[in-house]
């Protein structure tokens, strides 16, 4: 079988302009951050992202990489609004698809079910409809006869997602509390692309934990790539926490002068970057 | 209120406005049974658990993660966001819920200031308001009540409000809490009546302080106080640290 590891450069390397971007985690937590990194480095742009978002879409918001984004927010969670994201918005950087959280749901388990569309009881009589005239809807033909939003699949190019544990097959695990959306990000994909903390034998993997915590399924994957703190600075339990106070110094820095300082280079030059922010402190 | 009485050793005396606000958003779960509270904010938070070791033992509370927890912390439950989604939509919540603006019919924002195109400033998203609103009971609480919450007409409807509702079969917006008083939509047209007014505040103030008109029944009620065991519990177990006052000031 495949072994399907590769950098993190590799897998952004197979990513192209004008893409549909899936991106895994919630808000500031799992977010597959050295691969955004990988991203920002390249010249891939004019995106499409689709994100529970955190610093992820801030980042890449920021750095002018956004054509459109698809959401219900963008949060750094312990900070409830994203400086760098609010920005890029009032300035009118991107165009916006804003959508419920769960018509968001619905919308990547139509596309991971290859359906058109799923029925959701959310966005009737809010402004959702009113932002997304695109939106249909459809009624129950039982005799219930009730209308709901018809969310369309969210078909995605490609889907990044980090987790906890993975084997050069492409088997992810996720040791924490929350699987998020990971698998159906993955699903909704043509190609995915797996970061994860600790690249293991796949023997190991029944060892860290119970079958359930076997995630994402290697015939989502395309790419496997071993990111040590690959989630930095968003949480991910139980290797890491969220690194509040790097949180705090991202969201008070003027995006040119952050970007200067931590992303000028590669991840190893950003993990010097932040000990040596660390020791400063 | 003067200070002073003492009941099992808990001062009585002083009950803050934030401990009226406490009880005002705990009475929201008062016998809700079995199902989810999720409370945002400090306040709410305060109120759930107090309800929860009081007249609604039964509700479910989180750890503000994936996990079901006991009053005490105890983990009975997991429910990851996927998890979570699916119980909204299954109903067996109670949601309250903050608000940047809310107009006279409760619809809610917490997306944008300004025209959502390009707004003045851009606030959280929908996030799950949408779905809450047509599918669980949704309450809402504000901290500093004031005329650019309290507004005319909101800048996008998250939270959908009684006069959106048409067909919403599960639709319920049982009350908003404010610093200053308790509201509900118990009027002809589903508009905002003032329920009740937290001691030391007047009614021409949350008229001043709104800015549409509201229903004002002959006789307004005043919030209920805590009882002594309430205010044991709201002081000495659930909020030790007092975190209630940073939300709500004396």
């Amino acid at each position: 079988m495949g072994d399907k590891t590769m950098t993190a450069e590799e897998a952004v390397s197979r990513l192209e302009s004008g893409m549909t971007l899936g991106i895994g985690g919630w808000g500031s937590r799992r977010k597959p951050m050295a691969l955004v990194r990988a991203l920002l480095r390249s010249d891939v742009r004019d995106l499409t992202v689709v994100s529970y978002g955190g610093p992820d879409v801030g980042m890449l918001a920021a750095a002018g990489r956004l054509r459109r984004l698809v959401t219900a927010f963008v949060t750094l969670d312990s900070i409830p609004l994203e400086p760098h994201y609010r920005a890029a918005r009032e300035r009118g950087a991107f165009e916006l698809t804003e959508v419920d959280e769960a018509m968001f749901m619905w919308g990547l388990r139509a596309a991971a079910n290859r359906l058109p569309f799923l029925p959701v009881r959310a966005g009737l009589g809010s402004d959702v409809m009113r932002v997304n005239p695109e939106l249909r809807t459809v009624t129950s033909p039982y005799p219930d006869g009730e209308t709901f939003v018809a969310m369309p699949a969210l078909r995605l190019d490609a889907a990044l997602v980090h987790v906890n544990r993975a084997d050069r097959l492409g088997n992810g695990q996720y040791l924490g509390p929350d699987p998020y959306f990971d698998d159906l990000f993955c699903a909704a994909a043509e190609t995915a692309y797996l970061s994860c903390e600790r690249l293991v034998d796949t023997a190991e993997l029944a060892k860290a934990g119970p079958p359930q915590s076997l995630l994402v399924k290697r015939h989502r994957v395309t790419g496997v790539v071993e990111a040590p703190n690959g989630a930095h600075f968003t949480s991910c339990a139980p290797d890491h926490g969220r690194d509040e106070a790097f949180q705090t110094l991202y969201a008070t820095t003027p995006w040119p002068e952050f970007s200067a300082r931590f992303l000028a280079g590669d991840e190893a030059a950003y993990r010097a970057a932040v000990d040596a922010w660390a020791e400063e402190r | 209120m003067t200070g002073g009485e003492r009941v099992n050793g808990t001062d009585l005396g002083g009950v803050t406005r934030a401990e009226y606000c406490v009880v005002a958003c705990a009475e929201a779960w008062r016998g809700a049974g079995e199902i989810l509270a999720s409370p945002m904010g400090v306040i709410p938070s305060i109120g759930a658990r107090l309800a929860r070791r009081t007249f609604a033992p039964d509700l479910l509370l989180t750890d503000g993660e994936a996990t079901l927890v006991g009053a005490d912390g105890t983990v009975e439950g997991w429910l990851p966001y996927r998890q979570h989604l699916e119980l909204v939509a299954g109903g067996r919540r109670h949601v309250m819920m903050g608000a940047s603006q809310i107009d006279r019919f409760g619809n809610q924002n917490i997306s944008c200031v300004g025209d959502w195109r390009r707004p003045r400033r851009q606030l959280l998203g929908v996030r799950g308001a949408p779905l809450n609103t047509l599918n669980n009971p949704t309450s809402y609480w504000i901290p500093r009540h004031s005329r650019r919450v309290f507004v005319e007409r909101v800048d996008l409807v998250c939270g959908v409000g009684t006069d959106r509702a048409a067909g919403a079969r599960y639709h319920c917006l049982p009350r908003v809490v404010s610093d200053l008083g308790v509201f509900d939509f118990a009027t002809p047209d589903g508009s905002m009546r003032l329920a009740s007014v937290h001691p030391g505040v007047t009614v021409e103030e949350i008229e001043e302080a709104t800015g549409f008109p509201l229903t004002v029944p002959p006789r307004v009620p005043s919030t209920r106080a805590p009882t002594a065991a309430e205010l044991r519990l709201i002081r000495e177990v659930v909020d030790p640290a007092d975190t209630r006052s940073r939300e709500v000031g004396a």
